[in-house]
């Protein structure tokens, strides 16, 4: 077994843009994917919007700084993400697909394997 | 060392290195390892056979050596860390039951055009893992530097091993996509030969041989699947013709202008029966409707292009081969015998889109 994190990437103002209606879909099909993924999932969030972040690092002067806004200023940001635990990327390349974000034409889903640390 | 030897020892790396390394594969659970182990066993062969001779079962003997070899290698570092994660391997191996999942080189295959690798990368592990060229020569087939192509197998190999991509044969759900995904490797791997962007050789026969090896190993292992009957027709009936698009000169040879006589007839019947059936059994494949295309082409030897068009073309409604419906009739129309490969690729590409909206 080993854990992917799943990415969800997209454009806040186009989830800002959804109404109530398309939002309780989303919402299902999270549901949906959650009830198929069962206990593969070992967590997973929606994450509140970039402007709402706070980055810290180094000021070059050895003192940390701390920036208002996300790591990475681009228009298309981190929405949430799911943890799961799978046998194997063809496991989680089956669920993958019920989630939402996949068929937005704004958003993505990116599956990264999770370092073992034995 | 006798040139019997050394040409037994060449055949037997063309038609067993993919089962070699696919079957050592499921072993070592590692690539590089696997390949290794293939690599002694060919050089094992060039040594032993010369003296006791070539064996019955040359495959068999190969397979044999490298798993050996392999169990050696296992034993001796099994206490040395591994740079990367074994491959995610089935450990119960379906029985001949199921046919398809039975063969160690469609694990390969499918494992090598997975929809988690990019194009090239799928070219590029093909070429090196299932039809065993070196990376100097995979190097060649893409005009890059050998460093260049061995890092991204390495990448590739990384990829595979770290995010678990199975070595396993899809399942059923999800066999069609993959099949289609496997086609357009094998496909490219034959229009990077059959149109070779290298400068020094027009044509790269050795990649087209790779191509119609690849197609002919999945027409073996997938004999109901109509594409792959479809893809190794439209592989035969381009690859008949090879001999005569270079002419003397060494300039490329339109169709109007080639020599006929030069065409390998043995490969353009092989290429009509596979297409004939392919066409009765099912609904054309994109592949289908450029065979089509090409055997229009090939079928006649002995007029001129441009009459082969008008005679055709006007007088000729059948459709192709008896096959049924529009689309098969649909090459008659778009081929336009005479004006060379290079328009002829044209029509197959729009043919190919119709044929693809029709379905």
């Amino acid at each position: 077994m080993a854990k992917y994190m799943l990415l969800i990437h997209g454009d806040a103002e186009q989830w800002d843009a959804m109404t109530a209606e398309q939002w309780v879909a989303h919402d299902a099909a999270h549901a949906a994917f959650r009830e198929a993924a069962g206990d593969r999932i070992v967590g997973g969030e929606q994450l509140e919007p970039a402007p709402t972040a706070t980055t810290v690092r180094s000021g070059g002067t050895g003192e940390p700084v701390i920036t208002d806004g996300p790591f990475l200023d681009a228009k298309e940001g981190l929405g949430g993400f799911y943890l799961l635990e799978a046998g194997d990327l063809d496991e989680v390349l089956k669920l993958v697909p019920l989630l939402p974000e996949v068929h937005a034409a704004h958003s993505a889903v990116e599956v990264r394997p999770v370092v073992f640390h034995g | 060392m006798n040139d019997e030897v050394v040409a037994a020892v060449a055949d037997a790396h063309r038609r067993e290195w993919a089962r070699i390394v696919a079957t050592t594969v499921r072993l070592t659970r590692d690539f590089d390892l696997a390949e290794e182990c293939a690599q002694d066993a060919f050089a094992q062969a060039l040594r032993v056979w010369a003296s006791s001779g070539v064996p019955d079962r040359p495959g068999g003997w190969l397979t044999e050596v490298a798993r050996n070899r392999a169990r050696d290698v296992m034993r001796r570092e099994a206490r040395f860390r591994r740079a990367l994660p074994l491959l995610v391997v089935d450990e119960t191996v379906p029985g001949p039951e199921d046919a398809l999942a039975a063969d160690d080189r469609l694990r390969l295959i499918f494992t090598c055009c997975h929809p988690a690798l990019d194009r090239p990368t799928q070219v590029a592990l093909t070429l090196r893992l299932v039809s065993g060229l070196s990376t100097a020569e995979v190097a060649r087939a893409f005009l890059v530097r050998e460093a260049t192509m061995a890092a991204r197998i390495t990448r590739a190999k990384r990829k595979i091993a770290t995010a678990r991509i199975p070595y396993r044969v899809p399942s059923a759900d999800q066999l069609g996509v993959r099949v289609g995904a496997v086609l357009q490797v094998v496909h490219l791997i034959f229009t990077i030969g059959h149109t070779a962007p290298d400068g020094a050789q027009l044509i790269r026969r050795d990649l087209c041989a790779s191509a119609v090896d690849l197609a002919r190993l999945l027409r073996l292992l997938m004999p109901a699947d109509t594409a792959v009957g479809g893809l190794l027709a439209l592989l035969l009936l381009n690859e008949a013709r090879a001999a005569s698009r270079v002419g003397p000169d060494g300039r490329l040879r339109l169709l109007a202008d080639q020599d006929r006589s030069l065409w390998d007839t043995a490969l353009i019947a092989e290429g009509v029966a596979l297409l004939t059936d392919a066409l009765r059994r099912g609904e054309p494949t994109r592949y289908a409707v450029e065979a089509a295309i090409a055997a229009v082409h090939a079928e006649a030897p002995r007029r001129r292009g441009a009459e082969l068009g008008r005679h055709r073309l006007g007088r000729d409604r059948r459709p192709v081969r008896g096959a049924a419906g529009d689309v098969a009739g649909l090459p008659r129309r778009t081929a336009q015998p005479g004006r060379g490969d290079r328009h002829a690729g044209r029509a197959a590409g729009r043919a190919g889109r119709a044929g693809a909206a029709a379905r």
